[in-house]
């Protein structure tokens, strides 16, 4: 496995890792637009090494209230995988899918929590299937963990993980974008520094 | 109050009254007030990690609570704070997400703040108000001209500790 120092990728590597945002979150966007049964953009997927003060300016500011949902990744690859979105796009989610257009509550029932929590397991597993299609690595995600708070505090949990090795957390991040702009989200794959050096090398890097 | 500091995650700043400190949306980090009372010269630390001689990776002094406090202090004495006369107050360490069994994992906020507060007590430096746990984020400010730390979290009533 090759030991992989993120301060130093090369080009190469950074077009590689944003190929991986790529094809991962377009197969999530297809998978959420058959869903909601709706058109849904992508936009270019970035890579960004980043300090772990910048982390929260991402999704809108560290008080931004989000509904983040965290997977945790086995098996070959091992990191977490987040599905952040915003209350407007959680709750247009939500609406689309269980039929209740007028609904504008901020408040979730535990039905509607629930959906949520379903629609971050089939996004992530078309995200993840795509990434272990691509690099023939098996990776195994766990049951979805759902938070609705600051953004500030939510990205608190994986880059405390980033922060046991390192200084700053490097993301590929992918943002989507509703026709009518009412969904607006991001998916973040944070692999550990061994599973990056394990995804170049798989894919002969 | 003429202007608010901010202090990132794993990060930390130093404020004289009557500016004010804040640090935006801690989750699992714990955010740490020093105070000199009588000089009203404020401190702020926001730690992610408990204990800096168990990762390698150590540069960020300010990642860590023992490290973080250590540097805060110094700091703050840069500035004319007396270390004698310091007192703190925390805030932060939640379990943002009901993680099943992985334990190292889910302990996250609270392992930190025991750290904080081993520190603390190794330095002699009395907590004069805490909130801690549970599984909401918190964003703090604190005011140096009075003291006063204030609390706000997402739909709950704001706190004054």
């Amino acid at each position: 496995m090759s030991q992989l120092d993120l301060n130093q990728l090369d080009n190469m590597q950074y077009d590689v890792l944003r190929e991986i945002g790529n094809i991962g979150a377009g197969n999530a966007t297809t998978a959420l637009s058959q869903m909601i049964n709706s058109k849904i953009d992508m936009k270019v997927p970035k890579v960004d090494l980043l300090e772990f003060k910048e982390l929260s300016d991402i999704v809108g500011g560290a008080e931004n209230l989000v509904v983040g949902i965290l997977f945790t990744l086995e098996g070959q690859i091992e990191g977490m995988m987040m599905f952040m979105m915003d209350m407007a796009a959680a709750r247009h989610l939500v609406n689309s899918l269980m039929c209740d257009g007028n609904n504008t509550s901020l408040e979730f029932s535990e039905m509607e929590l629930s959906a949520l929590n379903e629609i971050g397991n089939i996004i992530a597993g078309a995200y993840l299937s795509s990434l272990s299609t691509l690099t023939s690595i098996l990776i195994t995600a766990s049951v979805p963990y759902m938070a609705i708070d600051m953004a500030g505090a939510i990205l608190s949990v994986p880059a405390i993980e980033f922060g046991k090795i390192g200084d700053k957390a490097l993301l590929i991040e992918t943002e989507f974008v509703d026709d009518d702009k009412a969904v607006n989200g991001y998916f973040i794959l944070i692999p550990t520094v061994d599973s990056y050096g394990a995804i170049l090398t798989s894919l002969g890097l | 109050m003429n202007e608010m500091i901010k202090v990132g995650m794993a990060d930390l700043n130093v404020c004289v009254s009557p500016n004010a400190i804040t640090t935006l949306g801690l989750g699992s980090c714990v955010g740490i007030i020093l105070y000199d009372p009588i000089r009203r010269i404020a401190g702020m630390v926001h730690v992610m990690l408990p204990d800096s001689t168990k990762i390698l990776n150590n540069d960020n002094k300010a990642k860590f609570a023992d490290t973080g406090i250590d540097l805060l202090i110094k700091r703050m004495m840069e500035i004319g704070a007396d270390r004698r006369v310091l007192i703190a107050k925390i805030a932060g360490g939640a379990q943002m997400f009901a993680f099943g069994n992985n334990s190292d994992m889910m302990r996250i906020g609270e392992r930190n703040v025991e750290a904080t507060k081993i520190k603390l007590a190794q330095l002699g430096i009395s907590i004069k108000a805490e909130d801690t746990g549970a599984n909401y984020g918190r964003t703090i400010e604190f005011y140096p001209e009075n003291g006063s730390l204030l609390i706000k979290s997402v739909g709950k009533e704001r706190k004054i500790l």
